[in-house]
C-alpha cells in the first residue's frame, strides 16, 4: 500500500498524538512535541517503507519528543511554569484530566499514555519505555488508579 | 468516577481538536523548510467544487468532484509525492483568479505552472491550448495541425481528457469539427457552462 496523503495522517492521528503530549507533558510543551512530531514524521514520510501502523508510528516519535521535551526542562535551570488555569487548553474538554496527569510518577503517566490514550499493546509500551510488558500493565493500572484520586471530571465541561 | 469511564475517556479523542494556531505553525514551518511537497485546497465555482494542488514551483493539478477530490490525491501521493498538506496559502492566487474568471472579470490567468504530470506529445497539447483565447474555439483536428501532427486527433482528445490543469489550460474551447462540444472532465454540463460564459 502506497502511503496515503500526509492530511490524512493529521486528520486522524492528530487529536491522538496532542493527547499523548498533553499526558506527558505541560500545555507549551505539549504544543511543542506535537508540531515537532509532525515536522520530523513529515520529513521521513516519503522513506517510510511500512505504512501499516501509522498511528503507532507516530506516536513512538511524539514519546521520543516528550522524553527530550523532559530531559532538556531537567537540564535547565528554569522552573517549570506552572500549570494553574485550565483555558490554557483550548478548544480541549479535558483540560482537567491533563492537569490530574501532573505529579504522577513518570512510569505511570507514559503507561497510561501509551496504553489507555494511544492504544498501544502493553508489549509496545514495554519496548519504548525500556520495561516488561508486566511491568507497563502494572504502571498502567496504577496510574489509572491514581487518575481516579485525583480526577473531578464534573471541573471539565 | 469508576473504571470503565475513565478508561473511555482517556481513549476518546472526541474531546480534543488541534488548535488552528498549532496546525498553521506546523504547516508553515513544514513550508518554510521545504518539506511540504504539495500544498492543496478547494474552491467553490459555478461548475462544482475544484480542488487545487500546488508544488512549490506552481499549480500542478486542477480536479473537478466528479474525479474524486480523495482519488485525486492519492494518485498524486502514489505518483509525486506523498507529503500532501491542506494549505491554501499555496493555490489562494489561483483560487482568487478562478474566481475573477467566473464572474467575468477575468480572461488569462497568470500564474505559474508546474506541469511534471504531463509529457511529450500531451505537453505539446497543453502548450497549443494555452495559445487558445478566451472566447475562441478551436477542433480537435485544428489542434492536432497546430501540433503539427495533423492525424494525431484522437491522440489530441486523449491529452485533452487528461489535462492536469482544466479551465486555467483551456481544453473546453476545443470542440468537434461538426461543431458539438464534445467531451469534459468536469462534464458536457460543465464544459457548455464554460463556452457561455466566455461566449457572453
Amino acid at each position: 500500500m502506497s502511503p496515503p496523503p500526509f492530511e490524512r495522517l493529521l486528520d486522524e492521528h492528530g487529536a491522538v498524538v496532542l493527547r499523548v503530549c498533553r499526558a506527558l507533558l505541560t500545555v507549551h510543551e505539549a504544543d511543542d512535541a506535537w508540531a515537532e512530531t509532525f515536522l520530523s514524521a513529515l520529513r521521513a514520510y516519503p522513506q517510510l517503507k511500512d505504512t501499516s501502523n501509522l498511528r503507532g508510528w507516530l506516536v513512538t516519535i511524539a514519546h521520543r519528543k516528550a522524553v527530550d521535551q523532559i530531559r532538556r526542562r531537567q537540564g535547565s535551570s528554569t522552573p517549570l511554569p506552572d500549570l494553574g488555569c485550565v483555558d490554557r487548553y483550548p478548544s480541549d474538554d479535558d483540560a482537567g484530566l491533563w492537569q490530574s496527569f501532573d505529579g504522577l510518577p513518570p512510569k505511570q503517566r507514559e503507561a497510561v499514555a501509551l496504553h489507555h490514550i494511544a492504544g498501544l499493546p502493553y508489549r509496545a509500551v514495554a519496548d519504548l519505555t525500556g520495561s516488561t510488558p508486566a511491568a507497563a500493565r502494572r504502571a498502567a493500572a496504577d496510574g489509572v488508579a491514581a487518575l481516579r484520586r485525583k480526577y473531578r471530571p464534573e471541573e471539565d465541561r | 468516577m469508576n473504571a470503565p469511564d475513565l478508561e473511555t475517556r482517556l481513549a476518546s479523542v472526541a474531546t480534543s481538536a488541534i488548535p488552528d494556531g498549532l496546525r498553521a505553525r506546523l504547516i508553515s514551518t513544514a513550508d518554510s523548510e521545504q518539506t511540504l511537497a504539495l500544498g492543496y485546497d478547494v474552491a467553490d465555482s459555478p461548475v462544482g467544487p475544484l480542488l487545487l494542488v500546488a508544488s512549490a514551483a506552481g499549480l500542478l493539478r486542477l480536479a473537478f468532484v466528479r474525479e474524486g477530490h480523495e482519488a485525486v490525491l492519492e494518485s498524486l501521493a502514489e505518483r509525486i509525492d506523498p507529503r500532501i498538506v491542506r494549505h491554501p496559502v499555496r493555490v489562494e492566487t489561483a483560487k482568487r483568479q478562478l474566481g475573477e474568471y467566473f464572474e467575468g472579470h477575468r480572461q488569462y490567468f497568470d500564474l505559474a505552472f508546474d506541469l511534471r504530470l504531463a509529457r511529450g506529445f500531451r505537453l505539446a497539447v497543453l502548450g497549443e491550448l494555452q495559445r487558445i483565447g478566451y472566447g475562441m474555439r478551436a477542433s480537435y483536428a485544428a489542434v492536432a495541425a497546430a501540433t503539427g501532427r495533423p492525424a494525431a486527433v484522437r491522440a489530441v482528445g486523449t491529452a485533452c481528457a487528461t489535462n492536469p490543469l482544466p479551465l486555467v489550460i483551456p481544453c473546453h474551447r476545443v470542440v468537434r469539427s461538426d461543431g458539438t462540444i464534445g467531451n469534459y472532465g468536469g462534464g458536457a454540463e460543465a464544459k457548455q457552462l464554460l463556452l457561455d460564459l466566455e461566449g457572453g
